[in-house]
């Protein structure tokens, strides 16, 4: 492994797993709108919500995610009825199970974002991004990793 | 003079398969070890061999699923209460001919394994077995004390860490883990012809026994049972590096019952709990 810079400022690094048909959109709304975000957010761009495995979200953690992102339409408005709705009954145990294995939830975030919200996308983002600077480098899921070669 | 449980047991199971009620009994027997585990009856005559004391630990729910027993004809299963519930969960996700199927329950006091009475039984709610189509009663009736209320009271070990602290006990804990699939061979509710785990293109979660690794077939073997595990602790019970997966089973029906007021397998016919929704789901967490 060659030698890191000493000095480096913590650039975190944000995995946000979007559906198509309205955070996507948000996000392309954000940016054609001309509205500023920071550049630590890496999109990935799925169908719907309701295609947003569980596993997605320790992937990003192996991958070395300091804070993870799943966002979708509103309630009621998802492109395939309700997607979001069995989403979000996921979510709600998902998170008490992250909870109990001790993986910080305050790095694991929802929203929902229409294609209307470029506004909501920009400000979310900025914030979350700003939120995990502030926590630092996931070190103790990172240090999982580095056990695991 | 009353008839000992087991008594009872083996004169059941000799007649149904007496009357071609059923092919097949599942029961617990002495097997080649000299240990306590599963036999397959078939034959009336066979019928003093099955065993009823309180070793019996296995669920032996699990076998129903099994295609080698399923050739075997239609069958009759040995449960306790908590065994139980996992044929309601089943037939809740469709996956039993509960006319074909004739459940005898065991009312129950209390399971020992190496003498000491397993930690589900000391919340047990299930002496009298639901969903059977016989109950063997115990003529001495149970005794062993039991205090539902309080099924959850053992999270409260880890719960009372920090975060940092609990990751620090999965991380020791899941270090053991040699990726055997003891606990999911042992769930009567891993029933998937391919397991994720076992597909490899493309390859979600490493094959060999990496930390990392670990924790994403703990994860993943944990909320696929999320609403559906009826916590008999077979998992556990198969675990040969000593996991405390019982933990993260209760934490999850912890969390069916506080959110949504859902416990797997106490009524027959519910709606599964993942797979359905409501729009009035409520969380805090979604922003
Ligand atoms: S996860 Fe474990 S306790 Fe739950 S049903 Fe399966 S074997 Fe039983
Ligand atoms: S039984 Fe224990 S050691 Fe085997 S895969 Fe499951 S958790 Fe790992
Ligand atoms: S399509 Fe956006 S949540 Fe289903």
């Amino acid at each position: 492994m060659s030698a890191e810079p000493t000095a480096t400022i913590f650039e975190p690094k944000v995995i946000a797993f979007v559906c198509n048909w309205c955070t996507y959109l948000g996000a392309d709304l954000a940016g054609t709108s001309r509205l500023e975000y920071p550049s630590n957010l890496r999109i990935i761009r799925l169908p719907c919500t309701g295609r947003i495995d569980f596993n997605l979200i320790v992937k990003a953690f192996e991958n070395g995610a300091d804070s993870v992102l799943v966002s979708g339409c509103h309630p009621g408005d998802c492109h395939y009825t309700s997607g979001n709705f069995h989403a979000r009954r996921r979510w709600i145990l998902f998170r008490e199970l992250l909870n109990t294995l001790g993986i910080d939830t305050e790095r694991v975030h929802f929203s929902w974002i229409s294609a209307a919200e470029g506004a909501k996308f920009q400000k979310f983002i900025t914030e979350i991004v700003e939120k995990t600077r502030n926590m630092g480098p996931y070190s103790a899921m990172k240090e999982i990793v580095a056990l695991s070669d | 003079m009353t008839m000992s449980q087991q008594t009872q047991l083996q004169q059941k199971a000799k007649e149904l398969l007496t009357d071609k009620k059923t092919d097949l009994v599942i029961g617990y027997g002495i097997i080649e070890t000299g240990h306590v585990g599963t036999i397959f009856i078939t034959k009336p005559e066979q019928s003093d061999r099955l065993l009823w004391n309180e070793e019996c630990v296995d669920n032996l729910v699990v076998y129903l699923k099994r295609k080698e027993v399923k050739k075997l004809g239609r069958p009759a299963v040995v449960v306790k209460g908590c065994d139980a519930r996992a044929i309601a969960v089943l037939e809740t996700e469709h996956q039993l001919d509960r006319e074909n199927l004739v459940v005898i329950g065991m009312e129950c006091n209390g399971i020992r394994a190496r003498n000491l009475l397993q930690e589900k039984c000391k919340t047990c709610d299930v002496q009298q077995p639901p969903h059977c189509d016989f109950v063997i009663e115990n003529p001495e009736k149970p005794v062993t004390q039991s205090d539902p209320a309080n099924r959850y009271a053992r999270l409260e070990k880890i719960m009372a860490m920090n975060t940092v602290q609990r990751l620090d006990y999965w991380k020791n804990e899941f270090s053991r883990c040699i990726k055997c699939y003891a606990c999911r061979q042992n769930c009567p509710m891993c029933y998937c012809d391919v397991c994720v785990v076992d597909k490899n293109r493309p390859i979600r979660i490493d094959t060999s026994a990496t930390l990392k690794g670990n924790f994403a077939w703990n994860i993943l073997r944990a909320f696929h049972l999320a609403g559906r595990c009826i916590g008999c602790s077979a998992c556990s019970a198969a675990c040969p590096a000593g996991i405390d997966l019982d933990l993260l089973n209760l934490s999850l029906a912890k969390a069916a019952e506080e959110h949504f007021n859902y416990r797997a397998g106490t009524e027959r016919n519910s709606e599964p709990l993942i797979g359905t929704f409501s729009p009035e789901d409520q969380e805090s967490f979604i922003r």
